[in-house]
């Protein structure tokens, strides 16, 4: 039998041989094309985030793969030859092992948790929902996003665009405040442009997962989940629910474009004017919404106020900003 | 060592058979059809939620729901609490504290010899455990037939089987049925059965509480398949609300059906906390406790701290359902948010509630195959206990995207990393009990073996979910599936195949066929992975969860994924046929102690006594003394009274 060092030496060199050549495939075959690729800058910071991942977790499937394949191959009892095992204090515990075990698996761990909280927080919430009153937002969105709730809000190239989701079974529709309020069912964005994506449901909680961009955020009734990202190409993109909304969930989808700020600003303008007519029965912009009698969980105590099937009233009165 | 060691062999002979306190014999100790039984109990059930039914019609008529929907949930909601009611009045659940209440000594339960005691309310931990396995195998298989019909949806984005309606009714059902049926598959059959073998005791605690759980567990599988005839509940395992408020009176089945599981999980885990705490044999030292009564005595923990918080939420639901209250009624003052916070406050414990035992069951495994002692059992038992206290700290990893408590994300960030510290404990444990052993690749081994290389897959899978930048790319989609398929199928279950062809054995006195059993696990093993493998890359791919369409060029991925399910169901018909073989159509008897085990529950008689040990054992000390040369002998089993003594090679060496 080899003694006891040669076991883990030949153990160690395969993991590391095995890993080494795995992490470099990996990092250079796979990594690039991992999803969702890098239309945004969320997309391109969470990929690599995933490919830092990947290359930490995969030495840890193999070295545990390795290990229990060589224990299978040598230590099985139908092999001829195989050494009686040894009990007694040995083998009952390894004062070394098992600090080293800890010890590495406790860097790793706080090393990993570190590294996600800094990705998370230099990379703005990193396309997901945060909530009402972002903790970490880029660069001109807060100004943005109070001049949004006034009828002045404008943009241009350059500044950060405010777009707010409204969820609604089984349905995404996407209210532009700066370009007057308009809704429309279709999601066009500009290219090299800070969105700040303002997302809410009028019935039950939805989730606006826009799969290329890497943003996703949970859509609650009455509550506004602001998710930020910064496009970086030119293309199409789809938009999926990611939160069970009831049987049309699976339905539940539409496609978006990013064009160029050119493209948008004189899409937005037409679809403004076009829509000016619509806009003024919508109820003012505001971050949520009440559902009338129509929507989810209404229908309690109808008092007759509430017209149950209008087409006007689709939503109601206007929120207090949060 | 609330009982004495020395405790005469002649007192314990006559309480076998406890004489009545009275004379005479009242109807529900009477043996035979006219006493307490299934039967009763179905027809008690009947009769309450017809009963429960007329009440609610009949309080809140003029109530409805939803206004012209001619539907009442209080009247639902009646008929539910009624049945189960009724049900366990039927089974003779309730009538001991029914008795007592009133003042008088209540009735011995009946002991009945041959099969009708397994229909009855009994107070053998032994009957209960094999009780639990035919009620988890139930739970399982219909959890198994709606994964068939979803996967068979699921074959083509453009072709359905089932319309939209009908799809989420059975992936809302297959999660809830599988996810119960996970919270008791090892605590209930063999954590019944054997911790009380295992810490050499007598009996349990609460043996009423015990088998009530088990009579409650059954209610809940009828409350839970009551969403059917209603139109199911279109919410998922998870009961979201607002959808949970808009959802038909099935969701009333949902709500009620947890709190009646929940109901049994509290009265389970706090029966086996008590029994592991207070009846361990003089001598069974914590040091000394097996490995398995570990992590039993830390999912009991958890069943009894965590579950609670699933009760009170399912009831507000059905209160905002039927009294109109708003809990998460958000334009009432109630919040959706609120559910999210109580249903994984609960939710997250309950992950591990479905992981523990497995470990559990993996590492008291192991040293038996591998004929060495468990490596560093005290960090096991360590990591069992830190496993179970953090579990507490991370549930909001579930609500990264939900926009609560956004600020807090970094700090569920850390301890869901670090929840992987313990976890990762199992593997030190494993690989350290593995090196350099002579390993028997029996079929419990087998299953045991894969649990690592599912298990891994799962826990690194969720060490990517934990970190919020990449949870945004994953979350809600086929990953998380295809992560919690790997921890609870690939780990909770694995690991309890490993326990019943493990311990069939000495429950049954028969022997599971070898042959059929590695056919079980080829098939079993090579499917799953098969399965839910591709759907880490449909995940990664964008289909979001619980779709009944996708985008056209997932249909490979899909395709691929479906027929390995089918094949992975077929691997369970190989099983179920097993135990039919094994078990019923060419028995073959079990030797006593098949896999030369030092376990204390293999020294018991075969078939083990209704009162376990003839004495009460004297643990000298721990079941891992394998290959040990000169090990100290495991127990003082005290037969004859001459102190005979068990040796490390498992046999008695008087």
């Amino acid at each position: 039998m080899k003694n006891e060092s040669n076991h883990l030496r030949r153990i160690l060199v395969i993991t590391l041989v095995l890993s080494i050549a795995a992490d470099l495939l990996y990092w250079f075959l796979v990594g690039p094309h991992v999803p969702p690729g890098t239309m945004t800058t969320s997309a391109h910071d969470d990929q690599i985030d995933f490919n830092i991942l990947m290359v930490i977790a995969l030495p840890v499937l193999i070295g545990v793969w390795v290990f229990m394949g060589y224990t299978i191959a040598n230590w099985s009892s139908k092999r001829a030859n195989v050494a009686e095992p040894k009990g007694g204090p040995a083998a009952r515990s390894n004062m070394k092992a098992q600090v080293l075990w800890i010890t590495i698996t406790t860097v790793v761990v706080l090393f990993l948790a570190g590294f996600g909280i800094v990705e998370l927080i230099i990379g703005n919430g990193s396309g997901g929902g945060e909530g009402p009153n972002p903790v970490w937002e880029p660069a001109g969105a807060a100004q943005a996003e109070t001049a949004a709730l006034t009828s002045a809000a404008s943009w241009a190239p350059g500044k950060v665009l405010v777009v707010q989701v409204i969820a609604q079974q089984w349905k995404f529709t996407y209210r532009y405040p700066q370009f007057g309020g308009f809704e429309t069912q279709q999601l066009i964005l500009p290219n090299n442009t800070t969105i700040a994506f303002n997302v809410t449901s009028l019935d039950v909680i939805h989730s606006f997962w826009a799969y290329q961009l890497e943003v996703k955020a949970d859509a609650n009734p009455q509550e506004n989940n602001v998710a930020f990202t910064t496009t970086k190409q030119l293309g199409n993109f789809t938009v999926r629910c990611s939160e069970l909304c009831g049987i049309w969930h699976g339905a539940m989808f539409d496609y978006g474009k990013v064009e160029t700020p050119t493209n948008f600003s004189s899409w937005a303008a037409t679809t403004e004017s076009a829509n000016a007519a619509n806009t003024a029965d919508l109820p003012a912009f505001a971050w949520t919404y009440v559902p009338d009698a129509n929507g989810a969980a209404g229908g309690f105590y109808p008092d007759g106020t509430v017209t149950p099937y209008s087409s006007v009233e689709v939503y109601g009165a206007k929120q207090a900003a949060s | 060592m609330t009982i004495s060691a020395e405790r005469p062999t002649k007192s314990v002979a006559s309480s076998t058979s406890p004489p009545s306190p009275h004379q005479g014999v009242s109807w529900t100790q009477r043996p035979g059809w006219l006493s307490q039984h299934m039967g009763t109990a179905i027809i008690a059930a009947v009769l309450g939620y017809a009963f429960g039914h007329w009440l609610g019609n009949y309080v809140t008529s003029g109530y409805p729901y939803i206004a012209n929907s001619g539907q009442n949930s209080s009247a639902n909601a009646l008929a539910l609490i009624f049945a189960v009611v009724g049900w366990l009045l039927g089974i003779g659940a309730l009538n001991y504290p029914l008795a007592k209440l009133v003042g008088k000594e209540a009735d011995h339960e009946t002991s009945v010899e041959g099969w009708s005691k397994y229909f009855r309310y009994t107070l053998d931990h032994k009957v209960v455990g094999l009780q639990y396995v035919v009620g988890v195998l139930l739970f399982l298989f219909t959890g198994g037939l709606l994964a068939m019909a979803i996967r068979t949806e699921l074959l083509s984005p453009t072709t359905h089987v089932f319309g939209p309606g009908t799809y989420i009714e059975i992936v809302s059902e297959h999660g809830t049925i599988m996810m119960m049926m996970a919270t008791s598959i090892i605590l209930g059959p063999l954590g019944n059965y054997f911790v009380p073998l295992m810490i050499g005791s007598r009996r349990m605690a609460f043996p009423r509480i015990e088998a009530f759980s088990f009579w409650i567990f059954i209610a809940g599988y009828g409350v839970i398949f009551s969403a059917l005839p209603y139109g199911g509940f279109p919410t998922g395992w998870t009961g979201y609300a607002p959808l949970q408020t808009q959802a038909g009176p099935g969701m009333i089945s949902y709500l009620l059906g947890f709190a009646v599981i929940g109901l049994g999980m509290m009265a389970a885990g706090f029966n086996i906390a008590a029994t592991i705490i207070n009846f361990r044999a003089p001598g069974m030292t914590w040091s000394r406790v097996p490995i398995f009564v570990w992590a039993i005595l830390s999912t009991a923990a958890l069943l009894t701290l965590a579950t609670p918080t699933l009760f009170a939420a399912g009831l507000f639901g059905v209160l905002d359902k039927t009294v109109q209250t708003a809990f998460y009624v958000t334009e009432h003052g109630g919040s959706s948010y609120l559910w999210e916070n109580l249903f994984w406050f609960f939710g997250h414990p309950e992950v591990y509630i479905m992981a523990l035992p497995g470990f559990g069951i993996v590492a008291e495994i192991l040293p038996v195959f591998t004929r060495k002692p468990l490596f560093a059992y005290k960090v096991a038992a360590a990591g069992m206990i830190g496993v179970a206290l953090l579990s507490f700290f991370v549930w909001q990893h579930h609500l990264f995207q939900s926009g609560i408590n956004p600020d807090m994300r970094p700090l569920f960030m850390l301890t869901t990393e670090l929840i992987s510290i313990p976890t990762g404990f199992i593997f030190l444990v494993g690989m350290g009990t593995l090196y350099k052993a002579k390993i028997r690749f029996e079929v419990p081994m087998l299953f045991a073996m894969a649990v690592f290389f599912n298990f891994l897959i799962g826990g690194v899978t969720g060490v990517f979910l934990s970190d919020v930048p990449v949870n945004v790319t994953v979350h809600g989609g086929f990953f998380v599936l295809s992560h919690f398929h790997y921890t609870i199928m690939g780990g909770l279950l694995f690991a309890f195949m490993a326990g019943l062809y493990y311990w069939l054995p000495k429950m049954t006195g028969r022997m599971m066929n070898k042959k059929l059993g590695q056919w079980h696990f080829w098939t079993m093993f090579v499917f799953f992975n098969l399965t839910f493998f591709p759907m880490f890359i449909i995940g990664l791919l964008g289909q979001p969860r619980r779709v009944f369409t996708y985008a056209k060029n997932l249909q490979m991925l899909n395709d691929f994924s479906s027929i390995s399910a089918f094949l992975l169901g077929f691997s369970f018909l190989i099983f179920f046929a097993n135990l039919m073989w094994s078990m019923y159509i060419k028995p073959v008897k079990a030797p006593a102690n098949p896999w030369d085990s030092l376990g204390l529950e293999w020294q018991t008689a075969n078939p083990v006594p209704v009162y376990n040990f003839e004495r009460i054992p004297v643990i000298m000390t721990d079941p891992y003394h394998y290959s040990e040369v000169g090990a100290p002998a495991l127990a003082d089993l005290g037969v004859g009274g001459s102190g005979d003594r068990v040796s490390s090679s498992g046999k008695s060496d008087k």
